[in-house]
C-alpha cells in the first residue's frame, strides 16, 4: 500500500492549489462570494486605471446636481469629491490593512496556540490565561482604548487587531494541536529526533490548514468591519485618505438631502464583508464533503 | 454546587483585577499623561509637571494603581473632564438607556434566532434551510454602521415611517417608542443572523441522533418529532450563545449608538474614548468587563442546570 503511494506522482503546489479553488464549484454561494472578493482585489489592483479622478480633489464648480450624474457616476460627496474615484481607492486602504492585520493576528495566534497546545502543563496555563483576559474584554471597546490612547493610524489598526484576534486564532490552533500532537506521524518525527519547532511548523500546523484557511476568510470579514467601523467612528485613517468607514462618517449627517453619499460607500464595504463570508460558507462546506 | 461557584467567582474576581491592571496602565503609565489631558496641548510641560506633582502622579504606578483600585471598590469613580461632572453621575443614566434597547433587541433575538434555527435545521439542505443560511449570513456581513444608512434611506428619508436621529426626547415631534424602533432593527439585523447559525447547527446534529430515529419510527408526526423530542434538546447549545449575546447588546452597542444619536453607554465610551475622559474610559471598561464574565458563569450556570450529565457527573 505504502509503495502504490509512494510511485503516484504527487501535483505540484500550484496545481494542487489550483484544483482545490475547482472544488469551489460545487457550491454556488461559495462562487458567489470568491466572484465578489476577486471583484474588489481586481478593482485594488488596478486603482489607478479605473478611477476616473484623482480621489482627494474638489470638484466644486458646477456640474450640475450632487447626485449621480454622467460626470460623476456615483456622485460628489460633501466636498466635491469624486465618490466612485474615492470607492475604488479605498479598496486599496481595506485589502492592503486587513490581509496585514489578518496575517499578523495569526502569525501571533499560531505562535501561541501551537506552544500551549503542544508543550501544554504551565506554558498552557499561561497563554490560556492571557487569551481569556484579553477576550473578557468587549471586542469595540477594546478598539476604543487601543486606538484613543496610541491615536488612530494604518499601523495602530494592524497592532489593535493583532492584539484582540490572536487569543481566538490562538484557541483554534490550541484545540487542534492538542489533537494533531497524537498522530503518529508526529511520533515518527519525534524519533527521528526532528526538534520541537519542527514538529509544530511542519508536522502540526500544514496539517491544521484546513480549519484555518475558513477561519482566516471569516476573519477577513471581521477586520474588514472593524477597520470600517473605526473609520465610521473617527478613528480610523486620518483624513484626506478615502476610508470607507470614513466617507461614510463625513456625510451620514447628510443623509436627508444626499443620501447618495453614505448609501455607496456603505454598499461597497458591505459587498466586501458579504463576498468573504460567503466564500468561507463555500469553503467550509467543501471541506465537510471531503 | 458550591465548590463550581467559589471558583467561578474566584475566577471573576482574578479577572476584574487583571482586567484593572490593563486598564489602569495602558491609561496612567506615563506621569504626564494624566494631566497633559486635563491641561489641554497648550499648556507649557513646566505646568504639567507641577500638576503632576500637586496631584501625586509621580509616585510609582503601582502605589497609584492600589490607590486608585481603593477608590473605585469604594464606589468612587471618579471625575469626568468630558462632561465636568462626577463619573457616578453620568453612567448610570447612560446605562439604563442602552438597557431599554439591548432588552427590546434581546427579546426580540431570542425568539426569532429559534425560529428560524429550528425552521432551518429540522430539514438540512432543504430550500428554506438554505435561504435561511444564506440570509443570515448576508445580514450579519453588514457593518451596523451601513445597516444603520440603508434602514434609514428606506424608512426615514423614503418613506418618513421613522425619526433619523433617537435623541430619547419627544420634542422633535417623534414619540420616544419610534425613535427605539431604528437602533433596535439595526442590533437585531446585525446579531440575529450569528445566533440563527448556531441554533440551526445544533438543530441539525439534533436530527442525526438516534432517538429522533427511535421517535420518527413509533409513528410521531414530524411535528411532533420537532417539538416535543428535537427542539429540547437542540437548545441546550445554543443556550451559552444566546445569552453571551448581551455582552454584545449591553457593551457593543458603540456602532448603533453613534448612528442614531442614542444617548446610551457606547455614546459615552465613544465620546471619553475620542475626548480622552480617562475616569469615564476606565469605569466603563470595568463594567463592561464585569458584564462579560459575569454572563459567562451564568452560561456555563445554566449549561450544567439544562444538562443533565453534567449536572450529575
Amino acid at each position: 500500500m505504502a509503495a502504490i503511494t509512494m510511485g503516484k506522482k504527487q501535483d505540484g503546489f500550484l496545481l494542487r492549489l489550483l484544483k482545490r479553488i475547482a472544488l469551489l464549484r460545487e457550491s454556488p454561494v461559495g462562487m458567489i462570494g470568491a466572484a465578489l472578493v476577486l471583484f474588489w482585489i481586481l478593482v485594488a489592483i488596478f486603482a489607478p486605471l479605473l478611477a476616473p479622478y484623482d480621489p482627494n480633489e474638489n470638484y466644486m464648480d458646477d456640474y450640475g446636481n450632487w447626485g449621480p450624474s454622467a460626470a460623476f457616476w456615483l456622485g460628489r460627496d460633501n466636498q466635491g469629491r469624486d465618490i466612485l474615484s474615492r470607492i475604488i481607492w479605498g479598496s486599496r486602504i481595506v485589502l492592503t490593512v486587513g490581509p496585514i492585520a489578518t496575517f499578523c493576528a495569526y502569525v501571533v495566534g499560531c505562535t501561541m496556540g501551537l506552544l500551549a497546545g503542544y508543550y501544554r502543563g504551565w506554558v498552557d496555563v499561561v497563554v490560556s490565561r492571557i487569551s481569556d483576559i484579553i477576550l473578557s474584554f468587549p471586542v469595540i471597546i477594546l478598539y476604543l482604548i487601543i486606538i484613543s490612547q496610541f491615536g488612530p493610524s494604518a499601523f495602530n489598526i494592524i497592532v489593535a487587531v493583532t492584539f484582540i484576534a490572536s487569543p481566538q486564532v490562538s484557541r483554534i490552533v490550541r484545540s487542534l494541536t492538542l489533537e494533531l500532537r497524537e498522530r503518529d506521524y508526529v511520533a515518527a518525527a519525534k524519533m527521528r529526533g526532528e526538534s520541537a519547532v519542527y514538529i509544530m511548523l511542519v508536522e502540526i500546523l500544514p496539517n491544521a490548514r484546513g480549519p484555518l484557511i475558513v477561519d482566516a476568510c471569516l476573519r477577513m470579514g471581521y477586520t474588514t468591519i472593524a477597520i470600517g467601523v473605526l473609520g465610521f467612528l473617527g478613528l480610523g485613517l486620518p483624513p484626506p485618505d478615502p476610508d470607507w468607514g470614513g466617507m461614510v462618517k463625513d456625510t451620514y449627517t447628510m443623509m436627508s438631502t444626499d443620501p447618495h453619499m453614505s448609501l455607496f460607500p456603505c454598499a461597497a464595504i458591505s459587498s466586501l464583508v458579504v463576498g468573504f463570508n460567503l466564500l468561507a460558507d463555500g469553503l467550509r462546506e467543501i471541506s465537510l464533503r471531503d | 454546587m458550591l465548590k463550581f461557584f467559589v471558583k467561578r467567582f474566584g475566577y471573576l474576581l482574578l479577572t476584574m483585577l487583571a482586567v484593572s491592571l490593563i486598564i489602569f496602565v495602558v491609561n496612567e503609565y506615563s506621569p504626564g499623561q494624566v494631566t497633559r489631558k486635563i491641561l489641554g496641548p497648550f499648556a507649557t510641560q513646566n505646568e504639567v509637571d507641577i500638576l503632576t506633582v500637586k496631584m501625586g502622579l509621580d509616585r510609582p504606578i503601582i502605589i497609584r494603581y492600589i490607590e486608585w483600585l481603593g477608590q473605585i471598590l469604594r464606589g468612587d469613580l471618579g471625575k469626568s473632564t468630558l462632561w465636568g461632572a462626577p463619573v457616578n453621575s453620568i453612567i448610570w443614566d447612560r446605562l439604563l438607556n442602552t438597557s431599554i434597547i439591548a432588552s427590546l433587541a434581546f427579546a426580540v433575538i431570542v425568539p426569532a434566532s429559534i425560529i428560524f434555527g429550528v425552521a432551518a435545521g429540522m430539514r438540512e439542505g432543504s430550500r428554506l434551510d438554505r435561504t435561511i443560511s444564506l440570509a443570515s449570513i448576508v445580514t450579519t456581513s453588514v457593518p451596523e454602521f451601513a445597516s444603520g444608512v440603508f434602514l434609514q434611506s428606506v424608512f426615514v428619508i423614503w418613506l418618513g415611517l421613522l425619526p433619523g436621529t433617537s435623541p430619547l426626547d419627544a420634542s422633535g415631534g417623534w414619540s420616544i417608542a419610534s425613535q427605539l424602533v431604528l437602533p433596535v432593527a439595526v442590533m437585531v439585523l446585525y446579531d440575529l443572523g450569528y445566533v440563527v447559525r448556531m441554533v440551526r447547527a445544533s438543530m441539525v446534529e439534533t436530527m442525526t441522533r438516534p432517538f429522533i430515529r427511535t421517535a420518527v419510527l413509533k409513528g410521531l408526526s414530524f411535528r411532533n418529532v420537532i417539538m416535543k423530542h428535537a427542539i429540547r434538546n437542540a437548545m441546550i447549545g445554543p443556550f451559552t450563545v444566546i445569552l453571551l449575546q448581551i455582552n454584545y447588546l449591553v457593551t457593543g452597542v458603540v456602532v448603533v449608538e453613534a448612528v442614531v444619536g442614542y444617548p446610551g453607554f457606547g455614546r459615552m465610551m465613544l465620546d471619553a474614548a475620542l475626548n480622552k475622559d480617562i475616569a469615564v474610559i476606565e469605569a466603563g471598561s470595568m463594567f463592561a468587563v464585569f458584564v462579560t464574565v459575569s454572563t459567562q458563569i451564568i452560561g456555563d450556570f445554566g449549561y450544567m442546570l439544562l444538562n443533565p450529565r453534567i449536572r450529575f457527573a
